[in-house]
């Protein structure tokens, strides 16, 4: 399967099964289309030989052969045309029931009140509380019995907001330190924050012991506090982003802006650019999840727009690197030259199978997105019970499981999707959220697109010889 | 290519 789009005047072709990506001439990009670029059958040097035959009154002869056996010599090499290796579904079903990753929801309830919340401000459809230290020390304890041969264990502190909880993530920490070396494990700790609470104190704790954090914020004032609110009913983007700013200089290791984007901004990029322009270089912006009745949700008459936006951002993006401020836009990095392995590839997230999160009451579910619904609940870390019955249906819905994902050129990017847009979108988490799947194959285009760009802008710069991506002067840059 | 050259679950829900 050959994947072929434009982007900013170059073509592009995706070597989807070998993940081979490569810059083509028109006349290649004219053959490739024409060999029948959404599948590998039928195509053989006489059907590259046939395409060119109907493009010989565009191009001179010389070219078209020149183009047909560049064409089948990347082929014979395995980087056009590859057929897929599918793993099997015995490999897939036998991959373990190791747990490695935790999102522990420290508190169920809120300083804010965003309109947006997945969580209902905090309380998750259920009462408001905060996770005893206690139900933090058996999660910690699941986590390590449950992970099997893992060594590398994750747990993500998310809420509601859990620094209205720090006491707990403090002591919940110090509790996985201990654990850990006991266990043979490392344990890599992550926060999710609003951002209100994040004083000196807890920005110090963060740093030492936090691996990544992410801070919400929307972007621009005006748009952050039509969406984002105090639970008094105030904007808050004035005092988290003295927070942020002051965090961002002190910040020793990762650390991610995560904005959320609605049918009210439909021009995110400004929001992205904003939060650039304050001298933030790690950056997300996110498709809001929410019912369709919510004035503020996507709809699928949003789609052109939407694409166009995520060209502008790419334009953005490949404008700060070229004036050497790149930003780390997280949907746009994507390593062409490693990443993830097939297994990965294929099951994607690993919600209900190696990820699970923990309610203030320690109610188990598949992921963070599922806590509070009944029907997703698989047991309780303070009753010491866990039954994952959901286990193979989750298993199940991998790239080859799903009819809409086996077809689709972005597979081995995506993973997939996530379980819990697909279930709120279609009521079943085999059936993928069709716009957020429009918009996934967007970001990965422009990811591939920009690199593009940046390689070919450093040909034509005269790049030095070591580090020119090829052997011959491009002709068609 | 990237996809050919194994689901050891040591991997890292913003070599």
């Amino acid at each position: 399967m050959i994947h072929l789009y434009r982007f900013r005047g170059l073509n592009i072709a995706l070597d989807v099964n070998s993940g081979a990506a490569h810059m083509v001439s028109d006349a290649v990009y004219g053959i490739l289309g024409r060999c029948g670029a959404s599948g590998a059958d039928g195509f053989s040097e006489a059907a590259a030989w046939a395409a060119a035959g109907e493009m010989s009154g565009e191009y001179p002869g010389a070219v078209l052969k020149e183009a047909v056996s560049e064409i089948c010599g990347l082929a014979d090499s395995g980087m056009l045309f590859t057929e897929e290796t599918r793993i099997s579904d015995e490999a897939l079903a036998g991959r373990g029931a190791a747990i490695k990753a935790l999102c522990l929801h420290a508190s169920h309830d809120c300083n804010m009140r965003c309109r947006y919340c997945f969580g209902s401000g905090g309380s998750f459809s259920g009462r408001r509380g905060l996770m005893p230290v206690e139900i933090g020390m058996k999660a910690i304890d699941f986590l390590l019995e449950r992970s099997g041969g893992r060594r590398n264990l994750e747990i993500d502190f998310f809420g509601g907001e859990p620094l209205m909880n720090f006491g707990a993530v403090r002591q919940l920490v110090a509790y996985g330190r201990r654990r850990e070396g006991d266990c043979g494990k490392r344990i890599r700790f992550t926060i999710t924050t609003n951002g209100l609470l994040l004083d000196a104190e807890k920005e110090a704790f963060i740093n030492e012991h936090m691996d990544n954090v992410v801070l919400s914020i929307d972007g621009r004032p005006e748009v952050n506090d039509a969406m984002r609110r105090t639970a008094g009913g105030g904007g808050a983007y004035g005092a988290v982003m003295k927070n942020y700013r002051r965090f961002r200089e002190n910040r020793r290791g990762a650390y991610y802006l995560r904005g959320t984007f609605t049918r009210n901004n439909l021009d995110f990029s400004e929001d992205v650019r904003h939060l650039a322009d304050l001298g933030f270089d790690r950056i997300s912006a996110e498709p809001v999840v929410a019912d369709a009745e919510n004035d503020f949700a996507l709809r699928d008459e949003d789609l052109p727009r939407l694409l166009e936006e995520y060209d502008r951002l790419a334009g953005l993006c490949l404008d700060y690197a070229l004036e050497g401020r790149p930003i780390d836009f997280f949907h746009f990095s994507i390593d062409l030259t490693q990443g993830p392995c097939v297994f990965k590839r294929v099951s994607g997230c690993g919600a209900g199978l190696e990820y699970a999160a923990v309610s203030p009451e320690g109610d188990i579910y598949p992921c963070h997105q599922f806590v509070g619904k009944p029907a997703f609940r698989l047991g309780n870390v303070g009753e010491g019970s866990f039954h994952n019955r959901l286990r193979d249906s989750f298993g199940r819905a991998h790239i080859y499981g799903k009819p809409d994902c086996a077809g689709c050129w972005a597979k081995f990017y995506c993973g997939g999707g996530c379980h819990a847009s697909a279930w709120q979108a279609n009521g079943d988490i085999m059936k993928p959220y069709a716009l957020g799947c429009e918009l996934e194959r967007k970001r990965v285009e422009c990811a591939i697109g920009i690199q593009a760009s940046l390689a070919a802008a450093s040909e034509s710069a005269g790049a030095a010889p070591e580090t020119s991506l090829w052997d011959e002067e491009p002709a068609f840059l | 290519p990237s996809l050919k050259d194994k689901g050891c679950g040591e991997c890292q829900c913003a070599t």
